[in-house]
């Protein structure tokens, strides 16, 4: 066990865990917020898909130690006061089926928008790519990137 | 109102639990005074204007939280706006609760206008007596009983208290479907804000204080059983606070974290006894069996005229799927707490009274000692028929005596699922002059997957297959047969159940046929169904107009008729099932001998829509669910064990292969049919079609990649 403190979604957090614990599970357990969702385990699907330090990482495949003193942000952070422009683009082209893996396709989509705010389709699917959906909702996601980067791309 | 005739009204769709219904009109909260207006289970007006709606079917992401009470609704002449929404857990309330066979609307369609329509009834018969003027000047409108002639109006909940005085009535008259202001609108899902958010609780974020998390290892032989085992290094994991054999075939890992679970089950020594499996390949069940369908085993599905006299070209062909997994975002899980006369659940299941039941028996309780609380899931396509990890989060719960939630991760959903059963398919056919068939059979050998789980399977026939293997061509001699198989594998109702196969078989040879007749697929179909012809296959009617006028659709839209650019090439495919009529055009490149999918048509006849944007949503992930099988999707077990583990080994599709996909529902007042399946079955010959179309080379046997 070690103590280790990171910063989630603005505030600092101190748990004691193993270090090789996976953030997906010191996020879901320790902390409860379960918005970070637990798909593969192996960093294959992109459920679990959080940003660290802005850039979007495989929570289940990253030890916590090695985001000790950085920064993560989780969904349940995403949208500072209010919905984020791609939550809003989601609810708007009825993407979520079943949602579960939904909340690490808007992650995903969120770090491309920051760095890329008009994509193309390739860099859409480039980015997407390793975010699985069993629902098949794919085009409904691309439609919906396009949708927030045409109302302004990522506040 | 007799008891009886409340029996008759319930009885109308969900007669399994009528018996049981007599009564149920009790007022919420206890008091004398009447708090709140339920004429039938599924609904619950409040005296401050809230209007519940029961939904007694699982939300796994087809829609259902938004379309049951949307019908309704539309009956109740109610303010969407003001619809709250209640999940239902296992009850004896409503009849089977059983989510699964696309029958969530064509099942509560005709109950749940019921339940509307009888509860607006009683609301404008409390509105007359209130203004003593008569029920036929009052009508109901957007939530308020409205008397026109003096503008006065209520709100149903100012009308809860009288209503709820009221007998029922037993006849009621529902609304005629040019008047319907909700059913038909592509109105918003109600859950899309909270799962955009991270709010939605799915089972596996469902907790409870003081619970653990348990991780089972199970025996990686099919029917294999723990011999022993040795906890000695678990315990040595931090949080890992009980380590025990479940059942005959699987130790739990039980730890105040899941991923301490998960290392005290990855340092855990078990020693299996492998059972008669253990040298089990799946590589035998894809070889052609000896029976033929003239053999005495196989049982008649479907029988017209007489294929074997009639004379013809005859034309032949063999087709096999293999074993797949259904594969859900979410994986398995339960929360349990056993508290010694009592266990509650809290499951992503589309079984609650299964898991009620199977849970009772495995603890030793009575049903009603169990409570289930059904929670969102992370997509099911049959999976969470099943209710295994109910039974092993009781029996660790019981074993811990706490509360406790089992995970199963991806790797044990792979190997410890339940499978679409292989199958294999021998189609003859013979042709006339013109090179259409007049005869045709079609032999479907496989496994039973009611039969295997001890379930009745009348004259031999899985009681799936009348749902899923019905004729789509008038021809004048036809048979369909089926020879039940047996296989150790364990076998499960995966998304669209036989019908994927079934029209992989018949709609690949359909193809042939019209190939070796010299002619355009599309018209070589449209020729078969030219002609009106109602063709009765169990308790369902095909009818040749509306398979024909799904296809026209599809040929309309895709433009079949109009020139593709070079390089590109196009299939059809068409079938119907879960009383429901689909044809698909898919339009792909050939990419190093590998297809690219680009567009899709699919054109639907499901009877009424209920809501647009919700069918459109079931029949592009039916797609994009039915492509991943077509080109990838193999279970293979070598040794007894299954072999893929995850998504690189078992891949579904991405966004990199998702086409574009365009839905066409013809437009219909008929009572609405299935529509979370009916979109898989036709793709993978669409696309094989398509292949064919671009190669010359015929496909006989699925996955495509193989």
């Amino acid at each position: 066990m070690a103590d280790i403190t990171l910063r989630v979604n603005g505030s600092e957090k101190k748990v004691s865990v193993s270090p090789e614990t996976p953030l997906l599970w010191v996020l879901r357990d320790t902390l409860e917020l379960t918005g970070t969702k637990f798909g593969c385990g192996a960093g294959l699907c992109g459920a679990c898909t959080v940003h660290v330090d802005g850039n979007p990482v495989r929570s289940c495949s990253t030890p916590v130690s090695q985001v000790a003193g950085k920064s993560v942000t989780t969904i349940e952070g995403l949208g500072a006061n209010g919905l984020h422009v791609l939550q809003q683009a989601w609810i708007a082209e009825e993407v979520p089926q079943c949602g579960y893996c939904q909340t690490g396709q808007i992650m995903s989509a969120a770090a491309l928008l920051a760095k890329t705010p008009n994509p193309t389709d390739d860099q859409i699917t480039q980015a997407m790519n390793g975010n699985l959906c069993r629902c098949g909702t794919y085009e409904r996601i691309r439609k919906a990137i396009h949708r927030a980067a045409a109302s302004g791309g990522a506040r | 109102m007799s008891p009886l005739s409340r029996r008759e009204f319930v009885g109308a769709g969900i007669a399994a639990g009528a018996g049981l219904v007599i009564g149920f009109y009790l007022p919420h909260g206890s008091g004398s005074r009447k708090e709140s207006f339920s004429p039938n289970a599924y609904l619950r007006i409040t005296p401050d204007n809230r209007v519940t709606i029961v939904v007694a079917r699982s939300e796994m992401g087809q829609g259902v939280r938004t379309a049951l009470p949307m019908i309704l609704a539309e009956e109740l002449e109610a303010d969407w706006k003001q619809i709250e929404i209640e999940q239902a857990g296992a009850s004896t309330l409503f009849g089977d609760q059983t989510t699964g066979g696309s029958a969530s609307i064509r099942t509560t369609w005709d109950p749940m206008r019921k339940a509307g329509a009888i509860a607006r009834e009683m609301l404008i018969s409390a509105a007359a007596l209130t203004w003593g003027v008569p029920r036929s000047a009052c009508a109901a409108e957007n939530g308020r009983i409205k008397h026109a002639a003096s503008n006065r109006s209520l709100s149903y909940g100012e009308l809860v208290g009288k209503a709820a005085t009221l007998p029922i009535p037993s006849d009621v008259p529902l609304k005629q479907s040019k008047d319907y202001k909700i059913v038909g609108q592509r109105l918003a899902r109600v859950d899309s804000p909270a799962k955009v958010k991270g709010e939605a609780v799915f089972g596996i974020d469902f907790r409870i204080p003081g619970m653990k998390y348990a991780v089972l290892s199970r025996c990686p032989v099919i029917g294999g059983k723990v011999s022993s085992f040795d906890d000695k290094e678990s315990k040595k994991i931090a949080g890992v606070s009980y380590v025990g054999k479940i059942g005959d075939s699987a130790v739990a890992v039980v730890a105040d974290s899941v991923w301490g679970a998960m290392e005290g089950r990855r340092v855990l020594n078990v020693t299996w006894d492998e059972g008669p499996n253990k040298d089990f390949s799946s590589a035998g069940a894809m070889v052609a069996p000896k029976l033929s369908l003239s053999e005495s085993k196989a049982a008649s599905l479907y029988s017209v005229g007489d294929p074997r006299k009639a004379s013809g070209r005859e034309i032949s062909a063999q087709y096999t799927l293999p074993f797949m997994a259904h594969a859900p975002m979410e994986p398995g899980n339960c929360t349990a707490h056993y508290q010694g006369t009592k266990c509650e659940l809290w499951v992503p299941t589309q079984v609650p009274q299964d898991c009620r039941d199977s849970v009772a028996t495995a603890i030793g309780l009575d049903p009603d000692q169990v409570k289930v609380n059904v929670t969102l899931m992370g997509g099911g396509f049959g999976r969470r028929l099943e209710h295994d990890y109910a039974v092993e989060a009781a029996l660790v719960s019981r074993a811990i005596n706490g509360p406790v939630k089992v995970i199963w991760t991806r790797e044990d959903d792979m190997r410890f699922s339940t499978y679409r059963p292989a199958s294999f398919h021998n189609l003859v056919a013979k042709l006339d002059g013109s090179g259409l068939p007049v005869a045709l059979m079609h032999g479907i050998h496989a496994p039973s997957i009611s039969g295997q789980k001890g379930q009745p399977t009348p004259g031999n026939v899985d009681p799936d297959l009348p749902d899923e293997a019905g004729p789509v061509y008038g021809i004048p001699n036809y048979e369909i047969g089926y020879v039940m198989t047996n296989t150790p594998v364990p076998l499960g109702w995966m998304r669209s159940v036989y019908a994927l196969q079934a029209a992989f078989a018949l709609e690949s040879f359909i193809d042939e046929l019209a190939v070796a007749a010299g002619k355009d697929p599309m018209k070589y179909r449209l020729q078969l169904l030219a002609k009106d012809q109602d063709l009765p296959y169990f308790t369902t009617t095909w009818h040749t107009a509306r398979m024909r006028g799904v296809l026209q659709l599809a040929a309309e839209k895709s433009g079949w008729d109009k020139p593709l650019p070079t390089g590109r090439y196009r299939g059809v495919a068409c079938f119907g099932c879960f009383a429901s009529y689909m044809a698909e055009v898919v339009e792909i490149t050939m990419e190093n001998d590998q297809p690219r999918v680009h567009r899709v048509v699919a054109a639907v006849d499901c009877g009424q829509v209920v809501n647009p944007g919700i069918l459109e949503q079931q029949i592009q992930g039916g797609i994009v669910y039915g492509l991943a099988n077509a080109l990838r999707a193999k279970i293979t077990i070598e040794k007894g064990r299954v072999v893929q583990g995850n998504f690189d080994d078992y891949a579904p599709l991405r966004m990199e292969e998702t086409p574009s996909v365009e839905v066409y529902a013809v437009p219909s007042q008929e009572a609405p049919t299935g529509i979370g399946e009916p979109s898989v079955p036709p793709i993978a010959p669409a696309l094989c079609n398509a292949i064919y179309a671009a190669t010359k080379k015929r496909i006989r046997a699925l996955p495509i990649l193989n």
